[in-house]
């Protein structure tokens, strides 16, 4: 038997554990959701680099080590929280994917917004929960949301009723960790621990709400986490949606944001990616009703010998929609990249508007990206425009900015800011569009000084490039 | 102020200047003149530091400082400027954030105090009004979409703000109009002080007309052939540049 196979017994093991344990409280609908996803997972197991979708993504290292199913509280996680609070808003921790009320801050509620925790709303049926859960994507696609849904217990779901307009953001904050590197694991063998945070939300007709979502966890732990978040934006209604997601430099970050946007709804998602050793995205949005705006912009920084993989779906389905998608990487040391961005364009969508803009700056000769635009187009009256460019930090403006006296440093920050400005002006929330800015150029400053082998000409080393 | 000993510069591989020495005092303003391909603008550009100019031997010593031993950031907080003849359009990056950047690092690195946001507007404000600079112009990004003129204006509108003590003017007047041409060049003669120098590179007489230079030096083929009063631009205004390369080749062989 093979080590992939054997993991993926060791995942199933699990499975049946958490089934018989906390697990089992759940109602039956929820249990059903678990069973199918389980068989399916079983079915298919973790993906390998002979499957299109993950032709340059191995997910070996996830596959052939051991993680346990994370449980409890750990003593950092109130730290994490605390780090990337945003004042003012709504907060909403799930902690090895459990929902945690005590690091959660519901104290300036608005008016017709209602939260629960996953098990309590599955519990309830609180209004739509049933409807929408686990209904936003086929498992059989995603065979990481496969996983996520067999252990489905917790998390949270964000209810906006119909016309609401709720100015207070709502802030997710997600934690995955054990108690410390020396504690006992849960399994003998295990690297680390596995979390499955699940977030579902669900903005009613003519409602207004804002989403952030943070993942942290403690600088040099080793955890897999492995979100799946689901969004339903009604008739009319406008959802703004960020990530920032900011693991440990050696977790491994698996997620997948799957968007329905109902007739005229408008949905922007803004991912920010900095953390990882090894980073999968799926976001899938699928246009389903006539007149849906969709963006879909991000900005990944990788660096060391990490990866970040980021495969975006978009779905026309109806027509007069239109989808703005423009994705930034920033790639240094042996950092790798990998962007999908796919574009569906159904027979029915006539006079879609789509345009997929990617660009990747390499920081050094050994940074690599993979990019490739996707185009399915099957209506005929439609605009559908896609670029990709691939470039180094321009030499001449580099020397313009340090000829009136900025360092190299200070030189190349203002370049990169530059770079990414166009999709951090997207983010609407003061306070973590800093925290945002400051984790890459703090997460930058390491890798250059990691670069500099010393005697060499530091203006050298950034006019990196390649063939 | 300024000592250049027989500096020579390769650029990818070909040697374009050959040995220039020129000495150039406080207060003072030389100009380099030369026909296209002389050398006028590898020379501006080694003084600033472009990491592309190789020295290959000389000196340039630089307030008694060896100015080829400095990083271009550090020539640049320690006083030199360099006016681009290209200069680079910068997407993203806005005017006057650079700006206010470029001159607290200098501040910074004389130990000044940082300017704040209100004061370091209230002297933008100011500079502004003398060269005529459209306020929107700072708030744009860098060059970005800026006329030729308007570049122009903008490099000697960061020279105002950044009061550089040696500035290198690198063919500032190309590509400007005749009213452009004479806000620049009051610009410049409103900065000039005992304590400030200038080089000033161009290819036509014309500039002199409103900068008035001390010392006229011509350039060809890397070499300074021949240096003057101003009266030599004149001349070489009526001559062109045709008899001094024919000067300079029978000098070499």
């Amino acid at each position: 038997m093979s080590p992939v196979a054997a993991r993926h017994d060791t995942y199933l093991a699990e499975y049946g554990r958490f089934t018989k344990s906390r697990g089992s409280a759940a109602p039956a609908w929820v249990r059903e959701h678990r069973a199918r996803a389980s068989a399916r997972f079983a079915d298919i197991g973790f993906p390998t680099s002979r499957d299109e979708d993950w032709r340059f993504t191995n997910v070996s290292p996830i596959a052939e080590a051991e993680f346990a199913l994370a449980e409890g509280l750990p003593r950092h996680a109130a730290a994490l929280v605390a780090g990337v609070t945003v004042p003012g808003a709504v907060r909403l921790a799930i902690v090895n994917g459990q929902f945690v009320a005590a690091l959660s801050d519901l104290s300036t509620l608005p008016k017709g917004l209602h939260i629960v925790s996953l098990r309590d709303g599955a519990r309830d049926e609180t209004g739509g929960l049933r409807e929408h859960l686990a209904a936003t994507f086929n498992i059989n696609a995603h065979p990481f949301a496969a996983l996520n849904t067999a252990f489905l217990d917790d998390g949270v779901a964000i209810l906006v009723t119909k016309g609401a307009i709720v100015e207070t953001p709502i802030h997710v904050v997600i934690v995955t960790g054990s108690e410390s590197p020396h504690a006992p694991r849960p399994t003998p063998h295990a690297v680390g621990v596995v979390s499955h945070p699940r977030v579902l939300v669900v903005a009613g007709p003519a409602s207004q709400v804002t989403i952030a979502q943070s993942f942290a966890g403690a600088p040099g732990d080793v955890y897999f986490t492995n979100a799946v978040t689901e969004v339903v934006v009604g008739e009319g209604a406008v959802v703004d949606f960020y990530t920032d997601q900011r693991e440990s430099e050696k977790a491994f970050h698996v997620a997948n944001l799957q968007v329905h946007v109902e007739r005229r709804g408008v949905f922007s998602s803004h991912a920010f990616s900095t953390g990882s050793r090894l980073m999968r995205h799926d976001i899938g949005i699928g246009l389903k009703g006539e007149g849906a705006d969709c963006t879909m912009n991000g900005v990944y920084l990788v660096d060391g010998e990490r990866l970040m993989d980021t495969h975006t779906s978009l779905d026309h389905a109806m027509p007069h929609c239109t989808s703005h998608e423009l994705y930034k990487g920033i790639l240094s040391g042996k950092g790798r990249g990998v962007f999908n961005g796919r574009i569906i364009v159904r027979i029915d969508a006539q006079k879609t508007d789509a345009k997929q803009t990617n660009r990747a700056l390499l920081l050094s000769d050994d940074a690599t990206i993979n990019s490739n635009p996707q185009l399915e187009i099957f209506a005929d009256d439609v605009k559908c425009t896609h670029g990709a460019a691939v470039g180094q930090l321009d030499d001449e403006a580099m020397f313009y900015l340090r000829a009136r006296g900025l360092t190299r440093t200070e030189a190349r920050d203002m370049l990169l800011h530059a770079f990414a400005g166009e999709v951090l002006e997207g983010l609407k929330i003061p306070a973590l569009r800093a925290q945002i800015e400051a984790t890459l150029f703090s997460a930058l400053e390491r890798d250059v000084t990691l670069r500099l082998p010393s005697g060499q000409d530091p203006s050298t080393a950034l006019r990196a490039g390649g063939p | 102020m300024l000592d250049v000993k027989n500096l020579k510069v390769r650029v990818a591989d070909k040697e374009i200047l050959r040995g220039i020495t020129l000495s150039v005092k406080a207060g003072e303003v030389h100009a380099i003149m030369g026909p296209n391909g002389s050398g006028k603008s590898t020379f501006a550009r080694a003084l600033a530091g472009h990491p592309g100019y190789e020295v290959t031997d000389g000196t340039v010593t630089y307030q008694g400082r060896d100015l080829l031993d400095m990083d271009p950031d550090e020539r640049a907080r320690e006083g030199v400027f360099m006016a681009f003849q290209y200069p680079v359009e910068i997407p993203g990056v806005n005017n006057a954030y650079f700006l206010k950047a470029a001159l607290n690092a200098k501040r910074k690195h004389h130990g000044l105090e940082e300017l704040d946001a209100m004061d370091f507007m209230a002297l933008m404000t100011e500079k502004a009004k003398i060269l005529d600079v459209d306020e929107k112009m700072l708030q744009r990004s860098v060059n970005e979409g800026f006329s030729g003129g308007e570049k122009k204006r903008n490099e000697i509108f960061h020279m105002a703000v950044l009061e550089p003590t040696l500035a290198v003017l690198d063919e500032t007047d190309s590509g400007l109009d005749i009213d452009a041409l004479r806000i620049v060049s009051q610009g410049v003669n409103a900065m000039r002080s005992p304590d400030r120098s200038f080089i000033v590179v161009t290819h036509y007489q014309r500039l002199l007309n409103y900068i008035v230079p001390d010392f006229v030096h011509v350039l060809s083929d890397g070499l300074l052939v021949r240096s003057g009063g101003r009266e030599l631009a004149l001349e070489l205004e009526e001559k062109g540049y045709g008899w001094l390369e024919t000067a300079a080749a029978g000098a070499r062989t």
